[in-house]
């Protein structure tokens, strides 16, 4: 099991529309690969985040698969353009099944 | 005379190859969030014979690396300060107590991170933020201490020195004080090891020549806690002095022994004037 996830994310207050705007992500996971091994030689199970998605209103604006060979505490960045004001929501697929969310708000002005 | 041989060298340099790099450190300015501006180069304090600018060790990692340590975003000792702040908040031990209980917000530690280590009249000792906060942990809180250089810590003590980022560091190195830092100035130009070398030859020495591909800095710890890349977590002075003497290959004292206490006060009055950094970012 994961502890200590904390999903934090960076989107300015405000934009003007149509706007391109850069977004910064990062959720503290351990991303235990699974090709480890213990003092005692077994295997640590495989515990990563496997999927981010970013929606804009309910529109998809990135999807991401991801593997175990990402480090700990994944960080993405990627721009968004912003046709409206409205709400991102950000989440992260847990291994273990657990989801993690957040949402931002931007304004248009 | 260090600055000067280097300048000279530099001018050389720069009539035959514009583009050669010398080391030495270079001129980037430090401003953090774009507002807290950091004073990361100034004169030496007194008490330093050989050495006329100090400076931190920001300015002799490469630019993607100083880069990390702009944006309290981008940089992943960030996430410890996080960490620590639910820890901060925690009620632990038989006193059913939390740091929040007697310190409220982490705000009141302002000031706190650039003054340590710092004689305890009380206890009669020379106190490092480490055994203050692990004071704290057995003697207010009846909670376990935390092992001198572990995560927990190092993440509460960059909680800690957050507070105070921007803010001169001012050991004091007089009075009671006196003595330690006597003994860690001695520890410090003191050579170890196989390889026979003090901190003072690199540190001091050799600042802005390349050690193999490492490229020394002062070694000074205004920046402390430190986000190594090398291992992805933060990393205690005292950690740093074990990992410094280890490579001379000597038998190294342990964090949290008095020979480090001393040692810490005595690197830390080296940068008095610069900014309290924690958490920095670095190799």
């Amino acid at each position: 099991m994961a502890s200590g996830v904390k999903p934090r994310v960076k989107v300015p207050k405000s934009a003007a529309a149509g706007d391109a705007i850069t977004i910064k992500t990062l959720i503290s996971h351990q991303m235990e690969s699974g090709q480890r091994k213990d003092k005692d030689g077994n295997t640590i199970p495989r515990s990563i985040i496997n999927r981010f998605t970013c929606d804009f209103n309910g529109q998809n604006v990135v999807d991401v698969k991801m593997e175990p060979a990402i480090s700990t505490n994944p960080y993405i960045e990627f721009e968004s353009t912003v046709p409206e004001a409205g709400e991102f929501k950000f989440t992260w697929y847990d291994d273990d099944g657990s989801i993690y969310d957040t949402t931002k708000k931007i304004a248009i002005g | 005379m260090k600055m000067k041989a280097m300048t000279a060298l530099c001018a050389t340099l720069a009539l035959s190859a514009p583009l050669v790099m010398a080391g030495g450190a270079d001129d980037d300015k430090m401003v953090i969030n774009g507002e807290t501006e950091m004073v990361t180069k100034t004169t030496a304090p007194a008490h330093m014979e050989n050495v006329s600018e100090i400076m931190s060790g920001w300015h002799f990692r490469s630019d993607e690396t100083q880069a990390l340590q702009l944006d309290d975003f981008d940089n992943p000792g960030m996430i410890f300060v996080d960490q620590a702040l639910d820890a901060w908040n925690t009620v632990e031990g038989s006193a059913e107590k939390a740091c929040a209980s007697c310190h409220e917000g982490p705000e009141s530690m302002k000031g706190v991170r650039a003054v340590y280590p710092k004689w305890n009249a009380d206890a009669g000792e020379m106190r490092t933020l480490a055994m203050q906060i692990n004071d704290c942990r057995e003697n207010q809180m009846g909670a376990e201490k935390y092992k001198y250089d572990s995560v927990p810590m190092a993440s509460m003590e960059a909680l800690i020195s957050v507070q105070s980022r921007g803010m001169p560091v001012n050991v004091a190195i007089d009075g009671e004080a006196a003595p330690y830092w006597e003994a860690g100035k001695e520890l410090y130009y003191t050579r170890t090891g196989q390889l026979e070398l003090s901190c003072a030859n690199c540190h001091e020495d050799n600042y802005g020549n390349y050690i193999r591909a490492d490229h020394l800095s002062q070694g000074q710890i205004n920046g402390f806690p430190v986000y190594r890349l090398k291992n992805a977590k933060l990393n205690t002075a005292h950690g740093r002095f074990k990992g410094c003497v280890r490579d001379t290959r000597a038998e190294t004292y342990s964090p949290g022994s008095p020979e480090f206490v001393a040692l810490e006060l005595y690197v830390a009055s080296r940068g008095n004037g610069l900014s309290v950094e924690g958490p920095s970012v670095r190799n």
